[in-house]
């Protein structure tokens, strides 16, 4: 099972969520780090850093003795990485995604491609967790290919929970495409409400199943509930504002560890999760 | 000699734009033969990251000599740069203002760009 956990705006509680449900998921568990401008799981994680891998993308490099400035490259970057405008096309390094379509369209063979570092891409072991994380060069604006790779280190046919950055940008639409499940992380306030709507709508855009995490419960108001509700949107936990779980986190330690009490509730969410997907699959059994 | 000016209108006296690559439009004025035409930068308004290279694109097709704005991120000063434009920095209110001072040959050509990537 790949999981994804998500919300629509940063500070709800998402990591909080990702680091205790992979410590009580009890079998061997990947975490992925795709916050990869603020990682920040590997504080809660003590373990041994067993790989650290550069990541670099292939930006293009043009011939000037081969290039007839015919401008089919420049038309074809959906980025405009790469334009027309004297004798050669310039390329904008900092905007090309690294598609590779403008060598391939190049009618002169005129671009040949170099790699350009982007990031690195480290593996952390701690007991059962793998954590992957993504760590992006600082002033390089290039989240999307270094999710992906550190989504390509995924080992098959061990459970995945993927920490996706904050909001509903292509850096989360590239995390969460592609995992069985997700759960948006929200609090019930009219903030947390207005971005869980814009997070629904990008999940269900892209047909995943989802539930929802309601962190904080006891500070706003009942409309996040409301909502889940009028919806027919699982609520899988609530999380009570509680400042010794702020406290916690403050402090690196997981919730878990620091307040025994919540173990369980962390194992009812995985129960859940669980549950929630096993529902789905057999829908889709029975639909097929 | 045509001379780009950024804008959000239609004539001489409309506002001059101090943002070139998220100008909604452009005046493209021609000193020679004294008229103007107006440039559609609309598609670019909404561009999350390279508005001032399709500026930029957009002028050079469209024949411009010189650019008058009031300020150019790094990408687009590279990209008309390249297209030999030079970028003409000007506080004046409005294109017709721009346009006399053009004339009277006060405004300098920028050296570099003078705003981050992402105010262009
Ligand atoms: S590799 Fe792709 S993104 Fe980069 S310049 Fe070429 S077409 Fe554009
Ligand atoms: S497609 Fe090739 S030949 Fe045409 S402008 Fe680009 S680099 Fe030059």
């Amino acid at each position: 099972m790949i999981l994804a956990v998500a919300s629509g705006k940063g500070g709800t509680g998402k990591t909080t969520v990702s680091v205790n449900l992979a410590q009580v998921f009890g079998a061997r568990v990947q975490l992925l780090d795709c916050d990869v401008e603020e990682p920040n799981s590997h504080l809660f994680l003590k373990g041994t850093l067993r790989e650290s891998e550069i990541a670099a993308i292939r930006v293009p490099e043009v011939d000037e003795s081969l290039c007839n400035a015919c401008g089919l490259c420049s038309k074809f970057c959906q980025y405009h990485a790469i334009a027309l405008l004297g004798a050669t096309p310039l390329v904008f390094q900092e905007l090309c995604h690294g598609c590779g379509g403008c060598e391939k369209i190049c009618p002169r063979g005129a671009i040949s491609e170099k790699e350009r570092r982007i990031g690195v891409v480290e593996t952390v072991e701690a007991d059962n967790v793998t954590l992957i994380q993504g760590r992006l060069d600082v002033g390089v604006a290039m989240a999307p290919p270094l999710i992906r790779a550190v989504k390509s280190r995924l080992l098959g046919g061990v459970s995945a929970i993927l920490d996706a950055p904050p909001g509903t940008s292509c850096p989360v639409i590239a995390t969460i495409r592609g995992s069985d499940l997700v759960v948006l992380v929200t609090e019930p306030t009219p903030f947390g409400l207005h971005d869980l709507k814009l997070a629904v709508d990008m999940v269900k855009e892209l047909g995943i199943t989802f539930g929802v995490v309601v962190n904080r419960v006891g500070i706003g108001d009942d409309r996040v509930h409301r909502f889940c509700g009028e919806r027919k949107i699982p609520v899988l936990l609530e999380i009570p504002d509680d400042r010794r779980i702020a406290e916690a986190y403050s402090r690196g330690e997981l919730v878990i560890d620091a307040l025994p009490e919540y173990r369980s509730r962390f194992s009812t969410l995985l129960w859940n999760i669980k549950e929630l997907r096993g529902k789905k699959s057999g829908a889709n059994h029975v639909r097929s | 000699m045509k001379i780009a000016f950024s804008t959000s209108g239609e004539n001489l006296d409309a506002p001059l734009d101090g943002r070139f690559g998220r100008a909604s439009k452009f005046i493209l004025y021609d000193l020679e033969k004294e008229y103007f035409e107006v440039i559609d930068n609309q598609q670019n308004l909404n561009a999350a990251q390279g508005a001032g290279i399709q500026a930029a694109e957009a002028v050079v097709r469209a024949g411009a000599n010189g650019i008058v704005t009031g300020h150019c991120g790094p990408n687009a000063y590279r990209a008309l740069c390249a297209a030999g434009v030079a970028i003409y920095n000007c506080e004046a209110p409005t294109v017709a203002a721009a346009l006399t001072a053009f004339r009277a040959g006060v405004l300098l050509p920028m050296e570099s760009a003078d705003v981050e990537g992402h105010w262009v």
